[in-house]
């Protein structure tokens, strides 16, 4: 593993993506509602929210898979009206999924190298020989994803096909095709999902040391709240595709709108 | 019991009694299909690349052929329209995902086959308007491919190999080791796995769609002029050639629609089945065989294992 960042994390704290009165919607369906948050370099920023809630649309929207017919994102200073994957990608926005999407047929070890994909320049013709400089950026690139693997502690899987692997270490290869991408900002959609206690504890260990030691941040919707408030700086809740709330866990947990979103209100 | 001789016994007393004959009636095959395989190869990459069934990979074949003698009728020498080729078929794959792949992106994909039939129309069309429909002999004297043929003794007999069935071989061979190494062991080919995979996890990685689709219709391309040259340099080059294409029908059935070595190893079952079935069994119901056997072994495979050689099985969990 490497060794925590050194000297000053200059922008530390710093907006470094924000939302801003975003809505999106599909036909006559309304996913999101004029919302804006922002997210802070180094921090966990939580999205949290029922069902349909709009949190996946929102990590959509940020990694370029939606386009939001109003509102404007603003990443590293630059600010758009629509980011497209493929930028989001280069600018350093790297996501999971809520139900895992992994190249099936590919090893972990091929999946992860994916994550590399934007960091490998050599031409196409050097590739196809296999020769030069194009030999020495791949064995470069394995070293980079074979650290990663170590931090993951799935050495002796690489070679299987992430299809046969069990739902858990999926999860892990897909958070560890996200980690070679070396992104500045990491989406999480339910990390947890569909996991046990000690999977769920596991999982949780790797976001906090992603988040201290490459101080990478994240940004992650989960439904499971004691991992939200123990994991997270700070929750924004969503209901209906409208923000309710956003601040620190204990904020929002004391939160009236927050309460009445999960439990009901009485009408 | 006749019946039941000439076809269980007698073909075979035949093989035995002529071992020359069986011989040269198994290169024959085995060149057939490295052709069909190469055929087969061009669906496949696109189909792996972006889960479309091209229609058009047949007259693509027909097209890249007819570009290269067109434009050496043209005046333009040999090596020069070789390239010059090589650069229409680049065109082609970027326009084609301009125009066609770009604006119907997540439609059905029957909606984009409905798109690869249009594709053939508009190359039938655009490739006699330029070219002219006659049928035109391929340069392969200027290209420096072989002719004549090697005659060896074998077994009291003599088999006869043409040098072009040679040189095509070979260059197959080439090429599928040239693809296979680029799928496995490069970025691009990871990339080219990935985009197969999942659109949206490769979308996430930072994988250019755009840029795969491209590189897949291009070596498409390539692999059709490959195999437009070859067929050409036997049959002649005219649009009459797309129909052999739909003889990948059946290898596709055969090796699986997602597998590089299946289209291999059914186009060389299909190339030889075809031609031992034509002249052993054929007499018996008065020849023709060659034209449909190779359906008939696809239909036969379906039953017992329809997702191919080499193809991956689909288990769903309901």
């Amino acid at each position: 593993m490497r060794a925590p960042t050194s000297g000053p994390e200059v922008a530390a704290g710093d907006v470094l993506l924000a939302v801003e009165n975003v809505s999106l919607s599909f036909g006559g369906v309304k996913a999101i509602s004029d919302v804006s948050l922002d997210i802070r370099r180094g921090e966990i920023r939580a999205i949290i929210g029922p069902n349909g809630a709009g949190k996946t649309s929102m990590l959509n929207v940020i990694n370029g898979f939606y386009t939001p017919q109003r509102g404007r994102i603003t990443f590293k200073g630059q600010t758009r009206s629509k980011m497209r994957p493929h930028d989001a990608a280069e600018g350093g926005i790297a996501r999971t999924f809520q139900n895992v999407a992994l190249f099936r047929g590919m090893t972990a070890l091929d999946n992860i190298m994916t994550g590399r994909t934007l960091k490998m320049h050599r031409g196409f013709v050097w590739q196809l020989l296999r020769y030069g400089p194009a030999m020495a950026e791949e064995v470069e690139h394995r070293q980079k994803v074979e650290e990663i693997i170590d931090f993951l502690k799935i050495q002796d899987i690489r070679r299987i096909p992430v299809g046969r692997l069990a739902y858990g270490l999926q999860k892990r290869v897909e958070l560890g095709r996200a980690l070679a991408m070396e992104p500045d900002l990491l989406l999480l959609d339910e990390p947890m999902a569909g996991m046990n206690l000690e999977e769920k504890e596991d999982m949780s260990r790797y976001i906090l040391d992603v988040n201290d030691h490459f101080g990478t941040t994240i940004a992650l919707i989960e439904h499971d709240m004691g991992v939200v408030m123990d994991l997270s700086d700070r929750v924004v809740v969503l209901d209906h595709g409208i923000k309710i709330a956003d601040g620190t866990p204990a904020e929002v947990k004391n939160d009236r709108a927050v309460i009445d979103a999960y439990l009901g209100v009485a009408h | 019991m006749d019946l039941l001789y000439k076809i269980f016994i007698d073909p075979f007393i035949q093989m035995g009694a002529a071992p020359d004959l069986l011989v040269q009636t198994l290169w024959e095959g085995l060149v057939a299909g490295v052709l069909y395989s190469l055929i087969a190869l061009g669906f496949v990459l696109i189909f792996k690349a972006s889960g479309v069934f091209n229609f058009a990979q047949g007259i693509m074949v027909v097209f890249a052929a007819l570009t290269l003698v067109g434009l050496h009728e043209h005046g333009v020498p040999a090596y020069v329209a070789l390239a010059l080729t090589i650069a229409v078929m680049f065109v082609l794959a970027f326009a084609v995902e301009r125009v066609m792949l770009r604006p119907l992106v997540n439609q059905p994909d029957i909606i984009l086959f409905m798109a690869t039939f249009g594709l053939t129309y508009f190359l039938i069309g655009f490739g006699e308007l330029i070219f002219g429909g006659e049928i035109k002999v391929m340069i392969s004297d200027q290209l420096g491919l072989p002719k004549g043929a090697f005659d060896i003794k074998f077994a009291g007999g003599f088999v006869s190999l043409q040098k072009i069935d040679i040189a095509a071989a070979v260059i197959a061979s080439l090429m599928v080791a040239a693809l296979a190494i680029f799928f496995q062991k490069t970025r691009i080919g990871r990339a080219l796995r990935a985009v197969a995979d999942s659109h949206r996890a490769a979308l996430s990685v930072g994988i250019s769609l755009e840029q795969i689709w491209v590189i897949v219709w291009f070596a498409a391309g390539l692999v059709a002029l490959t195999t437009g040259i070859m067929w050409g340099a036997r049959s002649g080059v005219s649009f009459a050639l797309s129909i052999i294409a739909l003889k990948a029908l059946p290898v596709l059935i055969l090796g699986g629609f997602t597998s590089i070595p299946g289209a291999i190893v059914g186009g060389l079952i299909i190339g030889i089945g075809e031609k031992i079935g034509e002249f052993y069994w054929g007499p018996l119901v008065g020849s023709g065989v060659e034209s449909w056997l190779a359906y008939v072994i696809a239909l036969i495979f379906l039953l017992f294992r329809p997702q191919g050689l080499f193809g991956e099985k689909l288990i769903e969990r309901i």
